[in-house]
């Protein structure tokens, strides 16, 4: 496969194993892009990308937009505070004035699941989905596979444990398909009340016990838990969840001497991470955040019908 | 006026009759059935190959006035009944002020005059639909209210709910309830289980629906009252309610076609048009739906009509409204889905559109008889029609039925010995 053929990117589950691919394998390139001097390369000179954040977000806002802007593309930024949503206009309507301004790709974060896929059914612009609710983060998975396949070569026959929240994460839902799809086992961690018997219905393992099987994982993946969790009686505090599901510099001496630890940001150290496991050298948090730009970059590249990568030239 | 409709499958489920006949119409009565009539009539009707029904009536249905006349009225719905092959139509009290006094009841049978149909207002429980106190159920019922209903939403109170029950026993009305647990239901959208977890919408559980059955059930026989329990989409639901009808409790249960239709699945592919309350379940659910209609569990087949307007319903999932429309895809897809692929008998499906719903209500329609009201529909069973916008009269189009073929259509209604549609 040397060209992906959709408008938008929506989910994992819609991506073929060789469409994933082929975004890693972009994305490989465009990281050496920014090894060089002058970090920018034309491939999109003359196209707009707008991004659409109904949630506070930092990092994977700037993610997108920097991997635009390296790209060579127009950026703007449209926060959901400062829009003319808080006036009351509907997703369409401002989507439509965005059509207007030929806006080319429209990169959305929103509250709402599945409001990407009602957004790309009524626009011409290629939207991708920067997190939807908790249905979806399809740019956060390919850069997760994308990192792991970068530590370990591959991702066939490795087992890998997501741990936390999985019942209100986008993330753990996005990984959890990109992982199998390149042949990966996984393995699901958490207190039933934030693990739902359904997540069954993925084909993956469901553990209630951290200790049981993380001397098994090859990778592990610690999802942020949310303070206001506790309030809905999904577990009853922090110090109890600690004791049970945090990544702790105790639980890392069970675990493989090469495991790797990733956490999709921002983390709350203390609750679900300790500080000497966010810090040591098995932790590729940081990793995760550069490659993400790289991810990006091959995201919009191939949408915008991108062509096998060999003889792309720096801006002079 | 005279009307003479010849040679049409007549079914009538009161009398358990069925048969090629004919049906003698003169003004607002059925005058004869026989076979070969050969009466002089001001219009001839030829029904060969076409079934000849008791004018169908539908016991669910929002037609919004007064309040948002933007989505329905009472005329534009009774409209849109009459092509759908209804004669009659219980209205629910959830308009914008809810049916809660007797000038809103009045108002609703006075607007319905001016429409083809025959329209039951349903009134309100409770004062404001609060569920605090019980509504002036005496006036209301004087009035012209055939029954009381908070209809989307549940009475939470279990106190309100008894008294409610014990109440409009003074007029043998039944207590119509949507039923509902607020507290487990919480912010969900569509079904909980596999299809919410694989696309991250909060799910809304069955037990919210069926703890709430069962309490009434419960209530309902302490009370030695009436209930009928609306829209039931689950199969604890059918279990907890056959179970009921065991014991002899005094309850009656309707489905709509979406229930023994779609299944949760749908939510993936056209989102805010599968968004309905209660949701779309699982195929093991719409299985037992079937089944609880094939056994006589579920007694009454009704639309739970709901219009929403294209730009309420061009929304983000969670922003949209919950609720289709349905009277027009009602016929079709009994006849696709219950007769054709189920195999249930006309006999038995019609019985559920007609002489049930009457019975629930106490409405002395929904048969054909010489003598009794001339409302009948005339249906071709064997005609494609394709769901489109256009197909829709309805003044909203929030279906998720649009692009389906399916088999059954309306040909011709007569209400009160006037053609009201096909003529």
């Amino acid at each position: 496969m040397n060209e992906i053929k959709r408008k938008d990117l929506l989910d994992i589950t819609s991506l073929s194993i060789e469409e994933i691919q082929l975004i890693c394998e972009s994305a490989k390139y465009f990281k050496e892009v920014f090894t060089r001097s002058i970090k920018k390369v034309p491939v999109l000179r003359g196209k707009t990308v707008v991004t659409l954040f109904f949630e506070p977000s930092t990092r994977t806002r700037i993610s997108f937009e920097l991997a635009a802007k390296r790209l060579s593309a127009d950026t703007i930024n449209i926060a959901a505070t400062t829009s003319s949503l808080v006036k009351g206009e509907s997703l369409i309507d401002t989507v439509n004035t965005l059509e207007a301004m030929n806006a080319d790709f429209i990169v959305m974060r929103h509250p709402v699941s599945l409001a990407p896929h009602f957004l790309a059914r009524h626009s011409k612009a290629s939207v991708i989905n920067g997190g939807d609710g908790n249905h979806a983060h399809p740019t956060q998975a390919l850069l997760d596979a994308y990192s792991i396949i970068e530590q370990k070569g591959t991702l066939k026959g490795l087992h890998i444990g997501i741990v936390g929240d999985i019942k209100h994460s986008r993330v753990a839902r996005s990984d959890i398909e990109i992982f199998q799809k390149l042949g990966a086992k996984v393995t699901l961690v958490g207190p039933p009340t934030l693990l739902p018997d359904e997540f069954k219905v993925y084909g993956c393992d469901i553990s209630y016990d951290l200790d049981k099987v993380l001397p098994d994982f090859d990778v592990v993946n610690m999802l942020r838990i949310q303070l206001e969790r506790q309030k809905g009686s999904h577990f009853p505090s922090i110090r109890e969840y600690g004791k049970y599901f945090a990544l702790t510099q105790k639980r890392l001496a069970n675990c493989k001497s090469d495991i790797v630890i990733m956490h999709p940001g921002p983390m709350n150290r203390g609750v679900e991470i300790d500080d000497y496991v966010a810090d040591c050298d098995n932790a590729i948090i940081n990793q995760q955040v550069t490659n993400g730009i790289a991810v990006r970059m091959a995201v919009f590249y191939l949408l915008s019908g991108g062509k096998p990568l060999e003889g792309v030239e720096s801006e002079e | 006026m005279t009307i003479l409709i010849k040679n049409g499958y007549v079914i009538d489920p009161k009398t358990n009759f069925e048969a090629i006949a004919d049906i003698f119409i003169e003004n607002d009565k059925i005058k004869k059935i026989g076979s070969d009539l050969n009466l002089k009539a001001d219009r001839v009707v030829d029904a060969g190959n076409k079934l000849v029904v008791p004018g169908l009536i539908d016991i669910h249905v929002h037609f919004r006035e007064p309040g948002q006349e933007g989505k329905e009225t009472i005329l534009g719905g009774s409209q849109v009944a009459a092509k759908s092959g209804f004669t009659s139509v219980c209205t629910m009290a959830n308009t914008n002020p809810p049916i809660d006094n007797q000038a809103l009841v009045k108002f609703i049978k006075l607007e319905a005059e001016k429409g083809p149909i025959n329209v039951f207002p349903v009134a309100a429980v409770t004062k404001g639909l609060k569920g605090e106190e019980i509504s002036e159920m005496g006036e209301l019922y004087t009035a012209g209210a055939v029954a009381f209903s908070d209809d989307g939403k549940p009475i939470t109170n279990a106190l309100v709910m008894k008294r409610a029950l014990e109440y409009a026993k003074m007029f043998n009305a039944p207590i119509i309830a949507h039923e509902e647990d607020p507290v487990l239901s919480d912010t969900g959208i569509m079904h909980q289980g596999e299809q919410s977890v694989l696309l991250g919408l909060r799910g809304i559980p069955s037990e919210s629906e069926e703890t709430m059955i069962a309490r009434d059930v419960l209530l309902t026989k302490s009370t030695n009252s009436k209930l009928h329990v609306q829209h039931i989409s689950c199969a604890g639901s059918v279990d907890i309610i056959r179970e009921a009808k065991k014991r002899s409790i005094n309850v009656t249960v309707e489905t709509c076609p979406h229930y023994f239709t779609l299944t949760d699945k749908a939510v993936s592919e056209h989102l805010s048009m599968a968004k309905m309350n209660p949701p779309l379940r699982t195929e093991q659910d719409r299985l037992a739906i079937i089944e609880g209609l094939r056994d006589g569990t579920i007694d009454v087949i009704a639309t739970d009509h709901a219009p929403h307007q294209a730009q309420e319903k061009k929304q983000e999932i969670e922003y949209a409204p919950f609720g289709i429309i349905g009277l027009e895809t009602s016929v079709p897809l009994v006849i696709t889905v219950l007769v054709n692929e189920n195999k249930f008998s006309y006999m038995d499906v019609f019985r559920k559109m007609t002489v049930n719903p009457a019975e629930v209500m106490g409405i002395d329609r929904g048969y054909l008889s010489e003598n009794g009201p001339a409302d009948v529909t005339i249906i071709d069973p064997d005609k494609e029609i394709t769901v489109t916008e256009s197909f829709l009269l309805s003044k909203c189009k929030n279906s998720p039925f649009i692009g389906m073929k399916l088999k059954g259509a309306v040909v011709m209604t007569i209400c009160g010995g006037k053609i009201v549609h096909g003529g």
